[in-house]
């Protein structure tokens, strides 16, 4: 007995297709990155990768990503919390909305922040005013990036909040408990899972931005340059190997991620079993 | 402790959820709110326990736990034990921890010591005899045991007041029975008050001191079960509280007529509908001079101490039901396909219209 849709030879077809195509278009060129970075040897990958200008951005990179995770997280939090457990007049153009920084290309993003917040902007010209300066600073860098990744923790958890429903939350009211015994207790836990992935999305992105960020750091070399900002700086001054072994440093940083995506995934799936 | 509501009302958008309600329930009642979905029971019930607030209206409306006014009491601070109809378990915590969790919230100085919330967290959980359950799951543990598990964490921290929302709504209904059972045992024991929901007028009978009958948003009767079972104040509690048949048709002479069926009736000229409860049709072989009623006997369920027979006819819009004792279905040989007549022992009217009990039952 066969199955509609169970034709071997369009079964193999399509697996054949998609294995030709993963390692055409995903696989070959994470391999070529780590081949170049490495091509010269261990020690020239690891003079570029010391090289004071380097360890700055990676310092930068992550520095701006450690400051966009908790922004993120408490932002996204409180967005699904409204969305899913309050009801008020536009709620779905406020749901709507989120998606804006999926959007926009990043570009018009640093562009938006350079205009409001630049020397010249609307709210820069003040600031500037008060010595205050954002923009070709690691404030601007900060503030583009956590505008790219905001939506990511509200987009994971407004789906499984709105699933879940607030029984749970007002059994515990019934039960004599106060708000912030029950956002701990019962919402959090409830959670969590969905809430680190989001946290997962968001470094990934944070640490890989390069298109808002391009536009409002000015890439000054060893002060606002970021990672990606700086592989871009050493291709372009001809030195593949150091942009290579940057390449290979944010590569690693996506491995990771999607190694800890995995493991997720297999935990949640591996618990759903259980039950 | 008793529980008093006053002018409570509530709408939703553009729908009334619930009209103006006044309801008196006595210390230590078990009450049950009795009524097809979307009669506002649920709501009510909800209003009760603080997790929706009444409208506010022209005339004040008031929420008396006893002599206390909880109005405008936050629900957590209302001490109502809640039982939610798809139980609302936490999922992350274990048996233990679930019926635990209204102890562990308390404020430090009320908050019993570990060892007292232990020993009352087992206390609870023998009384619903899961004591052997206490570090499972939700999700590891049957529907019935389920719900057993919500009701001792709503008893963990001693209600006032027990309110429960369809129960048993979601159980099978051998388990349905076992827990009605035991939940009444559970009342007379604790002596607490309790309200609950349910569209199940079987449940509600059986279990309730006094049953609330409600219908789009109003209270149409309060009465003691058999009191609203024999005489229902109008036509929805009476359709509701059972199986009933109509027989429509226009009166002329003293002669009720639909299609070529007829019935003598002392009533006078017109439109006229009788209903009939299935135990109050007779059947048989021959029509009467003042009764000719033929029907077709289509279904026949032979479960239980009555037959239950189905019957259709030209003149009937929807099928008729009729309860036979075992002796008179093998009298008559009953078998699908018989043509038989029907003769109503006993009839029943209700004025439209009106609020007044105009109902009518006569012999016939």
């Amino acid at each position: 007995m066969r199955r509609i849709g169970d034709a071997p030879a369009v079964k193999r077809l399509l697996v054949g297709a998609a294995l030709v195509l993963s390692a055409l278009f995903l696989l070959l060129p994470l391999v070529a990155i780590f081949a170049q970075a490495f091509s010269q040897g261990m020690a020239v990958f690891w003079a570029n990768v010391s090289n004071y200008f380097t360890l700055h951005a990676i310092g930068l990179t992550l520095g701006v990503a450690l400051l966009t995770i908790p922004i993120c997280l408490v932002f996204g939090v409180a967005l699904a919390w409204l969305v899913t457990r309050f009801s008020f007049p536009g709620r779905r153009i406020l749901q709507t909305l989120i998606d804006i920084p999926f959007a926009v290309s990043p570009v018009v993003a640093g562009l938006i922040y350079l205009l409001l917040y630049g020397r010249n902007g609307w709210i820069g010209s003040w600031l500037d005013g008060h010595d205050i300066q954002l923009m070709f600073a690691w404030p601007g860098i900060l503030m583009v990036t956590v505008f790219v990744t905001c939506p990511f923790v509200a987009r994971e958890l407004i789906p499984l909040m709105q699933a879940q429903g607030s029984r749970e939350e007002e059994a515990a009211a019934t039960l004599g408990a106060r708000g912030w015994t029950t956002f701990w207790r019962i919402t959090l836990p409830n959670i969590r899972w969905a809430l680190l992935y989001g946290v997962i999305l968001t470094n990934a992105r944070a640490v890989g931005e390069f298109g808002a960020v391009s536009v409002v750091s000015g890439a000054i070399r060893g002060q606002t340059n970021t990672l990606p900002l700086h592989l871009e700086q050493l291709y372009q001054d001809y030195n593949a190997v150091g942009a290579f072994a940057c390449a290979a440093l944010l590569a690693l940083i996506a491995l990771l991620t999607l190694a800890a995506k995995a493991s997720l995934e297999w935990r949640a799936s591996r618990r759903e079993a259980l039950l | 402790m008793s529980i008093r509501l006053e002018n409570i009302a509530k709408h939703f958008g553009n729908t009334q959820a619930l009209e103006p309600v006044n309801l008196d329930i006595y210390e230590g009642e078990l009450v049950g709110l009795l009524g097809p979905s979307g009669s506002g029971k649920t709501t009510l019930l909800r209003i009760i326990a603080g997790l929706e607030s009444a409208d506010r209206t022209a005339q004040p409306s008031r929420i008396m736990f006893g002599e206390r006014d909880v109005t405008q009491v936050h629900v957590r601070d209302r001490r109502i034990g809640f039982v939610f109809q798809h139980y609302a378990l936490f999922r992350h915590m274990s048996v233990y921890d679930n019926v635990a969790f209204g102890l562990t919230v308390m404020p430090k100085k009320e908050r019993p010591s570990n060892g007292e919330i232990r020993a009352r967290v087992f206390r609870l959980l023998e009384m619903v005899q899961l004591e052997h359950l206490a570090k499972r799951y939700p999700a590891q543990l049957s529907g019935g045991q389920q719900q057993r598990v919500s009701l001792a964490r709503a008893l963990a921290v001693k209600p006032d007041v027990l309110l429960l929302d369809e129960p048993f709504g979601a159980l099978d209904a051998k388990v349905r029975q076992d827990l009605r059972r035991w939940l009444r045992r559970l009342h007379s024991e604790l002596n607490f008050t309790s309200v609950f929901v349910t569209h199940d007028q079987e449940e509600a009978l059986e279990l309730s001191d006094r049953v609330v009958v409600m219908s789009n948003g109003r209270i149409e009767q309060i009465d003691a079960p058999d009191t609203l079972y024999h005489s229902p104040k109008n036509r929805f509690v009476f359709e509701f509280l059972g199986d009933v048949n109509h027989l429509e048709g226009s009166v002329n002479n003293g002669v009720l007529t639909c299609g070529n069926a007829y019935l003598h009736v002392d009533l006078p000229d017109g439109p006229e509908e009788l209903l009939l409860r299935p135990h109050e049709v007779r059947l048989a072989e021959q029509a009467s001079d003042t009764c000719h009623l033929p029907v077709v006997v289509t279904a026949i369920s032979p479960v239980g101490a009555e037959v239950r027979v189905e019957l259709e006819a030209d003149w009937l819009a929807k099928p008729w039901l009729a309860t036979v004792r075992h002796a008179d279905f093998e009298r008559l040989a009953m078998k699908r396909g018989q043509h038989l007549f029907a003769h109503p022992r006993q009839w029943h009217r209700f004025e439209e219209n009106t609020q007044s009990a105009a109902r009518q039952t006569r012999t016939a």
